[in-house]
This record gives structure tokens, sequence and C-alpha cells, in this order.
């Protein structure tokens, strides 16, 4: 699993190289309402983009236009104007055309967003997301209550099954958003929004909280993992593990920190004593894509420097530093790293 | 009142007013990283020999006490860290009411501190292995701010929650007092 | 027989009377007139005088003035947002104070400089343009401009004292309730609005009643030149909408002060009504700042291209149609929230029904500039810098009008071009081609026709090099209000060309400023109507006398420069030892009224101190409202109260 993330690590600048369009952007296509948002976008680029040649033909058509000879500072005569029926006409099919277009385009953009309706009646998967300053904990629920789990930053989906994501918010208004896969939706605290995605393709996505919520509103990323049916099986049942105990004793010492001293205040790691439900949920942490919501990637030196400095990286987070000791620091980051 | 004196008294006011809002304002996020802990054996405490005076307030209360976001994190972590559960919000249950007047340890922020990281005799747990004492004297700054301690700029009127106490920027102040540990 | 006697003794009494009273006309016209008028008129001298004040023009300058230093500031806010957004997890400045940028920078501009200049813009020039002496209500005009300046100068002095607000310029709730926004950073600003929203209304209200009441004889509402229709119209929007943003502040600071529940979803109150009230006013909003700009291109169009503007029925319908459609619009800044998906598709309609009355105003223009003689000089081509770049912004949004593209869209850096695509291209282009072009009219001398040129092309391209980037930044995956961004996701190109470009807008905006400033010393000293325009600012000298116009001028066609035949017809009759305006009727503007005019007075000067103590101590104690509450009763009391007349009275029939 550190080798994976590792790998990854190396490939986020690959990734920015060739396929950045598609890592977090509006023309990702990777699933079902993303492509509509494409399609339609397109129909109004196509249409806006013909009305602006329209308006810029006009106007150096009109600034360039033979005039009779004379005095330019003579006034016109306001009684005399000969092409007045023509620019009768003109605002007339003007009008006509700027309003047919504009029909157009309203009766395009209710029928996509008909579409997009209608499709979220079918959803096969459900997961409750609840937005905090600054993270993201998601919950994948089941009809079986015993087989839900909590994770956070992070999601897994099944490409091809439409999933309904309930959204709540614990403090602020956030806003999720992955723009390769669909529009925002908004987390607000006192009512469940939801949201529904299908994927279309496999792959890794990057997400932000767009609605500006407090100091640290851009450093709260989620990372959207897209994956074959049996792949994603895979990482659900795993999910519903709990923790491996801790194999060497350095580790054995960090797993008597984090459950023993500060961590646990906050944080839960399941099969363990920590059983803190401030912060992320930490039952699988290392498997994880990203530190933090998505601040740095999960590699062993970015894990030491979140570990012991939270404040430096995130400031104004509510992870404090607390002032480690160097073989503390070892034991945690050693036992953190089992955490697959 | 002359005009320039009227301008220059408004000015006066208005300098006081804001300037006052220095410290209130300014958002500290880490304190210093090594050796925080309050030491054992070296926390003040309400009894003190007759006549003498009480030990000099610690120099950290500057950055919390009055300080806007120090007592807005303190209320982040009560209810996160259950407080609510012995104290509900302010009220009191298990544990004793902190929105009176009557403290048994005592009331200024260093002594507060002191009772969260140390804990108490009959059910306050210590909190030192839990939190970090930045923590734990934001903990300090919201608890008297239950009982109209802070000065009201600084303290936020209520929670984006149910409404469990009066707003906190119309808590009257209440004196510190110690309470005799018989009365319980 | 002794009632007859008793009659005529009466009249030639009266008539005795009415000789002692000096009034312009065949009598006393010329400089003997001119000079008794500058005398009655004149402003009290010193800083007694200067505070006291009711000369509409000096308050359109102060009111000008000040807004540029606020835009001045609110720029440089920009500079260093965009310093920081140069290169991707940029560290030069941290979250907290970049958060405290972009709030200053949106509420600055938006708050302390688009309307406030526009309102300094209307209040200078409308009395002019619309041929009287001074705007109906001079002394609340005063205290606007007194509550305007003092509402920006706590704003900033708080900025600088670091307690400035760091919640957005939107300041959505719960971010910017009790709980997430500790201290006094969000009452400020909450109360920053109370103070620029009473001013906005004491503007709209003198603008309102000036235009309809004060225009010269003659000039009907089918004849009144169209920036007056412009500001007619804005005058009612904000009449309208600003009491909602200056109740959903009030509440809040209600929320923060003492622990009201407006927006506490927790007990009965909700987190979006919040976005409702600000948003009813918000999008209005943008409509204030655009219109008078329309009024703006209307005016330059027409003396550039020499000819009225084509299908002035159709401008004028399309600015009142503007104006209430905008009011039915603001639910789309809020089409991420959940509400229901059915009732957004009204709001996406309604939202592209408001492109139908601007894109007739377009066609007006183009066809104007079809038929006529364009003549480019700076400020028309500020005028078609306007075209195409609000053209953009324009169709942009009717690109976010659509509810599934807004759902990728909103919050992000698309946004962030669209709206300065059409505030500054449909706003500030235009506002700086009027500076121009009423330059003359204001300081007397023309400003540098080559450094304005040279100016015009600098901001042009670098505003498209600025904002045009953003566009693909917001498609990228780049939303707002973040102080950082990773690598990676190719933003860096978009946000290196951003910063390159404002820094040469900022440039080209010092260089208008180095124009304005040299053009005060060194500019061709301007005629009456250097421009050969058509309206009846331009027929008094250049800048124009204390009294504006020595007779009140009779209007008898919508361009009345260009169709008198020798001099202007006028009226007269209006005294001359005292100041005194002609109000005419609202629709067919015959002589109705003669109007004494209010005297210099320092009491809007008090009130408004008054009142600004009254609301900034209210920040900070709810008990401010009953003790401020006095002062402020006590000075408008004893401004409204009756004055004793110390003219000559005139005579009464009884």
């Amino acid at each position: 699993m550190r080798r994976r993330a590792g790998a990854l690590v190396a490939l986020l600048p690959l990734l920015g190289a060739c396929s950045y369009q598609h890592y977090q952007s509006a023309f990702g296509n990777a699933a079902v309402e993303a492509r509509q948002f494409n399609i339609l976008f397109v129909i109004f680029l196509v249409v806006c983009a013909t009305m602006y040649l329209a308006v810029i033909g006009f106007l150096i058509a009109g600034l360039m236009r033979r005039r009779r000879t004379g005095n330019a500072n003579v006034i016109e005569d306001r009684r005399h104007h000969e092409s007045d029926p023509l620019m009768r006409s003109g605002l007339i099919g003007w009008a006509a055309l700027v309003g047919s277009g504009l029909v157009a385009l309203a009766i395009a953009s209710f029928v996509a967003d008909r579409s997009m309706a209608g499709a979220a009646a079918h959803e096969q998967l459900s997961i409750t997301l609840t937005a905090n300053q600054w993270w993201w904990d998601a919950q994948y629920n089941a009809a079986d209550s015993s087989k839900t789990f909590h994770t956070a930053n992070e999601l897994h989906l099944p490409v091809g099954v439409p999933v309904r994501i309930l959204l709540n918010s614990n403090d602020v208004i956030h806003s999720f958003w992955v723009p390769s896969l669909a529009g925002k939706q908004d987390l607000i605290p006192g009512r469940q929004n939801d949201i529904s995605i299908t994927p279309r393709k496999v792959g890794l996505f990057r997400g932000q909280c767009a609605e500006f919520c407090g100091a640290q509103h851009a450093h709260m990323a989620l990372v959207v993992e897209v994956e074959s049916y049996a792949d994603f099986l895979k990482w659900w049942r795993h999910q519903l593990q709990p923790a491996p105990s801790p194999a060497t004793p350095l580790a054995l010492a960090g797993y008597n920190f984090v459950t023993g001293r500060n961590c646990s205040a906050c944080h839960a790691i399941g099969g363990t004593p920590a059983g803190g439900t401030v912060g992320p949920d930490l039952t699988h942490f290392a498997s994880r894509r990203s530190i933090a919501a998505g601040t740095m990637a999960m590699s062993t030196g970015n894990l030491y420097g979140w570990v012991a400095d939270p404040q430096a990286l995130k400031p104004g987070t509510k992870m404090p530093t607390i002032g480690l000791e160097p073989d503390q620091l070892h034991a945690v980051v050693a036992y953190l790293e089992t955490l697959q | 009142m002359s005009l320039p004196f009227r301008a220059s008294l408004a000015a006066v006011a208005l300098v006081a007013l804001v300037l006052g809002a220095c410290n209130r304002e300014e958002r500290h996020s880490r304190s210093k990283p090594v050796g925080e802990m309050v030491p054992a054996g070296q926390s003040p405490d309400t009894i003190w020999p007759g006549g003498t005076q009480p030990p000099p307030l610690d120099p950290r209360a500057a950055l919390y006490d009055n300080n806007a976001p120090a007592i807005s994190e303190g209320q982040f972590l009560y209810s996160r860290m259950n407080c609510v559960g012995c104290h509900a919000h302010g009220g009191g249950g298990m544990g004793p009411a902190l929105m009176d007047d009557q403290w048994r340890y005592g009331g200024r922020i260093d002594q507060i501190a002191a009772s969260i990281a140390e804990g108490r005799p009959n059910g306050m747990p210590s909190w030192r292995a839990k939190l970090t004492s930045d923590q734990i004297w934001k903990l300090a700054a919201y608890v008297r701010s239950l009982s109209g301690q802070p000065s009201k700029d600084a303290v936020g009127s209520r929670a984006d929650a149910m409404s469990a106490a009066p707003p906190q920027t119309l808590t009257p102040h209440q004196p510190v007092r110690p309470s005799d540990t018989a009365q319980q | 027989m002794n009632e007859p006697a008793t009659v005529r003794d009466e009249d030639e009494r009266l008539a005795r009377e009415r000789r002692k009273i000096a009034r312009d006309g065949p009598k006393l016209n010329g400089a003997k007139l001119e000079a008794r008028l500058g005398q009655t008129w004149r402003r009290p001298p010193g800083i007694l005088g200067w505070l006291a004040t009711v000369d509409h023009k000096e308050i359109g300058r102060r009111y000008i003035i000040t807004a540029l230093l606020f835009l001045a500031a609110g720029g440089v806010l920009a500079l260093l947002m965009r310093l920081q957004l140069a290169r991707p997890d940029n560290n030069l400045i941290g979250a907290q104070r970049y958060n405290e940028l972009f709030t200053m920078h949106g509420s600055t501009m938006m708050f302390l400089f688009a309307v406030p200049v526009m309102e300094g813009v209307a209040v200078y020039i409308i009395p002019l343009m619309v041929g009287t002496r001074s705007t109906a209500f001079p002394r609340l005009n005063a205290f606007s401009y007194y509550m305007y300046l003092f509402g920006g100068l706590m704003l900033w002095i708080a900025f600088a004292l670091n307690i400035g607000p760091d919640i957005g310029w939107f300041a959505y709730t719960p971010l910017s309730g009790p709980q997430f926004s500790p201290g006094k950073r969000a009452d400020i600003w909450a109360q920053m609005i109370t103070f620029t929203e009473v001013a906005a209304l004491a503007a709209a209200v003198v603008l309102f009643c000036t235009i309809l009441k004060t225009r010269a004889p003659g000039m009907t509402l089918a004849r009144m030149p169209l920036f007056a229709w412009a500001m007619l119209v804005v005058a009612v929007m904000i009449i309208f909408s600003m009491p909602s943003v200056a109740l959903a502040s009030s509440m809040l600071i209600s929320d923060r002060l003492v622990g009201t529940q407006f927006y506490n979803s927790f007990e009965h109150g909700d987190a979006l009504l919040w976005q409702h009230l600000f948003w009813f006013f918000g999008h209005p909003e943008v409509y204030i700042i655009f219109l008078p700009a329309t009024g703006f291109v209307s005016v330059i169009t027409e003396t550039f291209c020499r000819r009225p503007i084509f299908a002035y029925p159709i401008v004028v319908l399309s600015l009142v149609s503007t104006g209430i459609l905008a009011f039915g619009l603001w639910v789309h800044h809020m089409f991420a929230t959940g509400l229901p998906r059915v009732g957004y598709s009204f709001y996406t309609a309604a939202s592209m029904t408001v492109a139908i009355p601007t894109a007739l105003q377009i066609f007006c223009w183009l066809a104007t500039m079809w038929d006529g003689r364009p003549r480019l000089a700076v400020p028309m081509l500020y005028v078609i810098g306007f075209i195409v770049t609000f053209v953009i912004g324009g169709l942009t949004g009717v690109i976010i009008a659509s509810v599934p593209l807004d759902l990728e869209l909103h919050d992000t850096y698309f946004i962030v071009a669209h709206f300065h695509y059409v505030l500054i291209g449909g706003a500030v282009f235009p506002l700086l081609g009027i500076i121009t072009y009423w330059y003359p009219k204001i300081t007397g001398r023309m400003m540098s026709e080559r450094l304005g040129k040279i100016d015009f092309w600098m901001i042009f391209l670098g505003f498209q090099l600025a904002f045009f980037p953003m566009h693909f930044a917001g498609l990228l995956g780049m939303p707002r209000r973040v102080y950082t961004y990773p690598a990676g996701l190719g933003l860096e190109l978009p946000n290196l060309l951003s910063t390159i470009g404002a820094f040469v807008v900022a440039s080209a905006v010092l260089l208008f400023v180095v124009n304005g400033i040299v053009s005060l010393y060194r500019g061709a000293v301007a005629t009456a109507n250097p421009w050969g325009a058509a309206s009846l600012e331009w027929a008094t000298s250049s800048p124009p006398p204390v009294y504006n116009f020595a007779h009140i001028p009779v209007v008898e066609s919508r361009t009345p420069l260009w169709d008198m035949v020798g001099e202007l017809p006028v009226v007269t009759g209006l005294r001359v030892d005292d100041k005194e305006m002609l109000l005419t009727t609202v629709v067919a503007a015959t002589p109705d009224v003669r109007e004494p005019v209010p005297e210099p007075s320092l009491w809007p000067f008090i009130a408004s101190v008054a009142v600004g103590i009254f609301f900034i101590s209210s920040i900070f104690s709810p008990w401010a409202v009953v003790f401020g509450a006095i002062p402020s009763a006590i000075a408008l009391i004893a401004w409204f109260w009756p004055k004793e007349i110390k003219r000559h009275p005139e005579p009464v029939i009884s």
C-alpha cells in the first residue's frame, strides 16, 4: 500500500502534465452528469459565440461604413435618416433573434435539468457525507447497519452504479464539488441536501469545497476513486475490517500513544479504544491518497510533517500541535502507517 | 459643545474603542511547541496563608483571556469534548455549575486551566494527557465567559445550536467567589 | 365705495413690495445678473463653509474623488491577492490575511466605489443636465455623502487595525454568525452596510425628486436625456432593494450582539434566510451599478456619433424593464443550495429574459453608430471597449443562468471572470469614458487625448489578459476564495497570466489618475461645449458657475443644443436676492412652483456624526441603540427646525 501511495506521488506530476484536464476539471466527462454538462455547455457556447460575433460584426460594420463625404462635425439632421425603416426592421429582427436564441437555450437547459433530476431516482449506493471545518466525513450506508463504516476525505465509487450522496454539515455552509463527475451541491447546517452521481470512467478525481467556509477553505479537498465493481467490493469489504494490530514494538508504542493520549480524544480507529468523533476516522488512514483533506499527498515524509505540526501546514485547523518528543513521533507515524 | 471639541471627543472614543480590539481579534493558532504542559505542583489554588498575596497571573492569560478566537475555539471544544455531559451549558448537573459565582478551585483563567489539566476530586477528569495546553487554555477562556467574566466584545452571543442558555453577550458579570467545599 | 379703494390701495402696496424684489429678466441680465447670483449662491468661506456646503457640484465632486480613492485602495488589495495566486502553493500571504483581503476588496468595490461613484456623477451632472440650479433636498444630499464617507472610513480603519472582516463580501451565515466569526470583524462589516445603505437611500431620494420635479420647462419625460432616465430607474431600484440588505445586516448584528436566532437553523431560524435577503438586494445591486453606465454609453454615443440615439423609446423601455426584471432573478445565486429544482427553472428563464432589454439597448447604440458619424475620441473608444467586453460578460451570464451549467461553474473563477467582465467592461469602461467626457465641464480643462488613447488600450488589453484566463481557471476546477491552489491541475498558467494582466490594469489606472491630475494644470482650457454635445449641461460655462444657469433654459426637443436657433430660449423671473429654483410638473414639465433652496447648513454634518457614533457604538453594545438615538434625534430636529426667514418676504395675496 505504501508503494502504491508512493507511486501515486510520483504519478502526480505526470498526471499534471498529460491529463490534468480530467483530474479536477469540468471537462472530465467522467460521469453521466458531467457529460450532460459538457453537451449543454457546448450548445450554449456555440449559440453565445454566434450572438457575440453578430454584435462585433455590427460594431465593425458601423464603424467602418462608408459615409457621405462631408464635415464630420456636422450634426445629422434628425429628421433625415434614410435608413430608418432598415434600422427599424433590424431592431425587430435583432429582438426576434435574441429572443428565439434565449428561448432555445432555456429549453435546452430545462430538458437537461429534468433529465438529470430524473436520473436521480435509481441509486444503488448511498453515502452520507458530512462536512466539517475543514474535512469530509463519509459514511457508507447499508441496509444492514452493522455493515456501515466511516471514512474521511476519500470516496471510492463503482463505475456505472448510480450513487446518492446525502449531504449534511456540522458547522457552516460547505459545497461538495467533484468537477469531473458532477455539479456541486451545498451542505447546509440544519437541512439535508443530496446529489446523485453515476460515474462512467474509471480513474482518480479530485474535488474541493466550493463554498467559502473559513480560514482553510482552500485546503478542503477530497479524492474520489472510481473503480470497477469488483475492485470496489474489495475495497468496501476491507473498509469494514477493524484496524490491524500493531506488529512491531515501535508500532506498539505508537498504538499506546495514539489510543492513550491526545489522538484518541478526537479520532476513532476501528477495533481499538480510540473512539473520538471530532476528527476524521483513521481506521484505514494509510490507504488513503492524501492527508488533511487533500492538503498534501500521503507519504511518510508528509505524515511526519503533519503529525509533528499541523498548524504549520494548515494554519487554523482544529488539530492542535501537540509538541511530540522525537521518539513519540516515530512511534505514532509507524503505527499510523500500519493502518492500511 | 463646539464642533472641534465634539469631533475630537468622538475621535478619542472611537480610537479607544477600536484600539482595545488589537488583542481581542488576534487569532493564535499555535502555542509554543514544547514544554507547555502545566507542571505538576506549580498550579495556583485558592488556599494560601492569610494575608499573603495570591500568586501572580500566568503570563499566558493575556493571550487567551478576552481573546475572541480563543473563546470561540473553547466553545467548540466544550461541546466536542463533552463538558456538556457533566456541566450542561453552564448550569451544571453531575458537575458543578460554571455560570455562577462559586468557584471551588479558583475562577481566574490560570486556575481554571489548572483544574482542567489536573482534574479535581469527585469526578473532574484530568485532561493533561488528552488536550494540549493551548486547547485547555481556550476551554478555560470559554468557561470564564459562562459567568460573564471576559469583556463582552470578545464573547460570542450564542452557538448555532438549540438554545440552552441566555446569550453570553447578555450574561451578567458574576464576581469570582471561593466556595466552601462543606456546602456540597 | 370704500371697498374698491381699499382693494386698489392693496394692489398698489403689493406692487410696490414686489418691485423691491430683484428677479432675473430683461431688466437684470448679463454680467450684473451673474455677479448678483454669484453673491447669493456662494458658499460661506472657511472650513465651516466647506462642511456646510449644499452645492450639488461640490458634493458630487467629493463623492467622485472619494469613490476613486476607494477604487485605488480596493485595486491595491486585488494586486496583493494576485501576487499570492501567481504561483501554486505560494506563501506570500497567509490564509487569514488573504480572507481579509478578498472581503475588503469585494466590499470596497461594491459598496464604497461602484454605487457611490455612479451616485456622485449623477449628483453632479443631473441638475445641469435637466437645467436647474440645485438638486432637490440639498442638505439630504450632503448628509448622504458624510454617511458614505464615515462608513468607508470605519471599514478601512478597522482593516488597518486588524479588526477588518474576513467573511467574504457577501458574508454568508452561519460563517458570519456568532459562533464561527468571533470578535467584532463581522459586525464592522455589517454596520458598514448600514452606513452605505443609508447614504444610498438618501442619494436615491434626492435623485428621484430632482429628476421628476426640477427639470427645465419643456423637458417632458419623453425629451429627458437617457442618463436621467437611467438614474430615475436606478433611484427606484435603490429604494426597493437597499432595505433588504440593511435589514439582513441588522438582523446579523442582532444575532451577534444579543443572541437572536434569525439565522440559527436549530431554533426555527434559517441559515438560508441570509442568502435570500442578501441576494434580493444583491442582484438589483449589480443593475444599480450597470444601468447608470448604460446612461453614460447613451450620452457618449449620441455626442460622438453626431446623432440622437436610435429608438429612444426602446432604450427607455429597456431601462425600465431591466430595472423591474432585476428583482426577479436573485435565486440564480442560490442554485446550489438545494431549493426545489423546478422552481429554479423559473429563475433560469427570468435570468435569460433580462438579457433581452440589454440586447435591445446594444442594438440601439450600434444602430446609432451605424447611422451616425462616429468620431473615435477617447470616450468613444471606451464605449467600444465596453461593447466588446460587456457582451462577453453578458453571454457568460446567459451560460450560468442555466441550472446544470451553473452547478458546475458556481463559486469558481468562471464566475469571477463573468462578473468582472460585466462590472469592469460594463461599468468601469463607461465610467472612465464619461470622466474623460465630463472632465472639461467639471474642471474647465481637457484631459490629454494622446495619453487617454494610450491609457485606453492599456486598460482594455490588460483587462482581457487579467480576466479572460479566469474562465479557464474556473473550468479547470479552481474554486473562489482560495488563498492558494495545488500544482498539477493546470491552474498555473491562467493564474500567472491574470497576475500579469492585473498589474497592467493597475498601471493603466495610475496613468489615468496622472492624466487627470496633470490635465488640471496643463490641460487645454475648455469652452462651454468642447465636444459639440446636445444636452443642457453644455449650455453653461466650464466649470459651471455656482448657480449653474443665469436663466433657466426652456427645452423643445431631446437634443436642445443641436436644435436651438441662435440662443437657447429661457424663462425668467426667479429671484436673485435669494436662492430659488423652479419646480415643474412630473410628466409635462410645465412650470409649477418657485421653490426656495436651503442655505448651507452644518446640521447634515452634525447629524451624520451623531448617527455615525450611534451606528458604530451599537456594534459594541445594544444600549447604544437607545442612547445613540438621542443625539441623532436632536441633530435631526435642529436640522428640520423651521428657519427664520431673513430675506425680503414675498407679498402674499390674502
